[in-house]
């Protein structure tokens, strides 16, 4: 067969000298080379103190957001959920009060927004999809937990923290995240 | 204070010297474990234990407290007695040998002189030798006990390994004391501070084989057969657990500190300080001047240790057995020749 790359080497069968016979100089170019690894860059990241920067495209747990105002801007149009190919979202729709005008930015709001993170693949195709920018795929990745009940994140868990209310825990998840 | 007729002062002054390097010997090599996976880790570039304490320096306390609150089984088929026999003999041998070990010159305390040394018996070396072999037995028993075919087979490993590297330390060793012409570790500690040269300058290839057997005796890697986990399943002590297994580990740790200070002791000057005269301090700092040598030189031999256990891959069996007989102990006796003819042309 025709060598495929040009690395293949010919093994040498000649019987070894007797400097080769007695390995202890080969011992010691072995200990040269582990000795110089003790001065090598580590390439570990000490993980809770350290983190890895994310790429800017990495797709992360979602969050559901909120415009200047803290109105939620998700509409229940459904559209995320048919672009969903793991079949992951559910919501409910309901309509706007008047005594609710603060609460939402359309008429129409998702009374349940559910998205089960087991299910989820983190493709972004409900990101694409949403007409209304209010969801997003942040850059926190899924957190463990007991049960699988607790994966199944409602709108408490999704909701970005109200700008206008409560703007220092919003900083501070923008920080994590960051 | 004569009491019986026996000095019971000085029996109180050994006592506590036990004391002190029990427990020492025990500290260490809790530490030499954690300085395994350290030198192991930066050797392989990455960062070792890092979690438990400053730089992870309390890991090895974590290490001890989880094995000794495990769960202790002992299998139904084993025989139990030799079962539990097993790791004890194995501690209780490689401990034994630090008796023998001139940690330092003479200390002033309390208008006495207290040798830093258990016992300065005239047969130091033969001792170590009689005690080190006992440890295989701890290793055997162990392995028997478990009733188990790759325990039985690594103790029969470790057996025969022990056997065959013995005698190549032996011999190596009698070119070293044919030079020194005392069996005393004292003695020859003594002649190196005294003399010009440590002893490794007069018998660098006894040296070698010393070093090369007294690896093959602590269980190290590249002679590590007794253990070889990809083929016996950690071997003897497979079937132990809690400090039963603990005990195992640590003696083979505090076995491999006991070599390292003989080796320091008999071949690199012991307590000696090279470029230093001892006589421009008072004795005590003198003494503890000594005592950090020797400290100093056991690190970098236990250093050496693992810097090879983390370099070379084990041996194959027959490998082994042909380089213990076939290559160690006819260098050693050619090194016995060589070292007799040498003095038989200076007389």
């Amino acid at each position: 067969m025709q060598p495929l790359t040009n690395k293949a080497q010919a093994v040498s069968r000649k019987p070894m000298t007797f400097l080769e016979r007695l390995y202890l100089i080969n011992i010691i170019k072995g200990m040269v080379i582990t000795f110089s690894h003790m001065f090598k860059k580590q390439p570990t990241i000490h993980y809770p103190e350290q983190k890895r920067e994310f790429s800017p495209v990495f797709r992360g747990l979602h969050v559901l957001n909120r415009d200047e105002e803290g109105k939620e801007r998700c509409t229940a149009c459904g559209l995320c959920a048919v672009a969903c190919p793991a079949e992951a979202i559910t919501m409910e729709a309901a309509e706007r009060t008047e005594d609710e005008l603060h609460l939402y930015r359309e008429e129409k709001y998702a009374a349940k927004y559910e998205i089960n993170m087991l299910r989820c693949i983190f493709c972004g195709l409900c990101e694409e999809a949403c007409p209304k920018d209010a969801i997003y795929l942040s850059e926190t990745f899924a957190p463990a937990n007991y049960t699988r009940k607790g994966f199944i994140y409602g709108k408490p868990d999704l909701l970005i923290p109200n700008p206008k209310t409560e703007a220092a825990a919003l900083a501070m998840a923008k920080g994590v995240e960051a | 204070m004569t009491i019986l007729s026996f000095d019971w002062a000085f029996i109180i002054e050994k006592l506590i010297m036990i004391a002190i390097i029990v427990f020492a010997s025990l500290g260490i090599a809790l530490y030499t474990t954690f300085g395994e996976r350290k030198v192991a880790a930066i050797l392989q570039d990455r960062p070792g234990p890092s979690r438990a304490g400053p730089f992870g320096l309390l890991q090895p306390l974590a290490d001890g407290l989880k094995l000794i609150t495990k769960e202790e089984i002992i299998p139904s088929h084993a025989d139990k007695w030799l079962f539990i026999l097993g790791p004890g003999l194995a501690m209780t041998a490689s401990l034994l040998t630090c008796a023998v070990i001139p940690w330092g010159t003479a200390i002033h305390v309390f208008g006495r002189t207290v040798e830093l040394q258990i016992a300065d018996i005239n047969i130091g070396i033969l001792y170590v030798f009689a005690v080190v072999s006992m440890g295989v037995y701890g290793i055997m028993i162990g392995g028997w006990a478990s009733n188990n075919k790759f325990s039985l087979l690594s103790a029969l490993r470790a057996a025969s390994q022990a056997i065959s590297y013995e005698l190549a330390m032996g011999l190596a060793l009698i070119g070293l004391l044919m030079t020194t012409g005392s069996l005393s570790l004292k003695t020859i500690v003594e002649a190196q501070v005294a003399g010009n040269w440590w002893n490794v300058v007069y018998q660098p290839l006894g040296f070698l084989i010393f070093f090369i057997c007294a690896m093959a005796e602590c269980n190290r890697t590249p002679f590590d057969l007794p253990e070889a986990e990809n083929e016996l399943n950690f071997g003897y002590h497979q079937e132990y657990s809690s400090m039963k297994l603990g005990f195992y580990l640590f003696a083979e740790y505090i076995n491999m500190i006991m070599s390292s200070a003989i080796m320091a002791s008999m071949y690199f000057g012991g307590y000696d300080l090279p470029f230093f005269d001892e006589s421009t301090v008072a004795p005590n700092i003198a003494a503890m001047i000594g005592v950090g040598t020797l400290l100093i030189k056991i690190v970098l031999f236990i250093f050496l240790f693992m810097w090879i256990r983390w370099t070379i891959p084990r041996f194959r069996y027959d490998q082994l057995m042909s380089l213990g007989w076939k290559t160690m102990i006819p260098l050693a006796l050619f090194n016995m020749l060589l070292t007799g003819a040498i003095i038989l042309a200076k007389l």
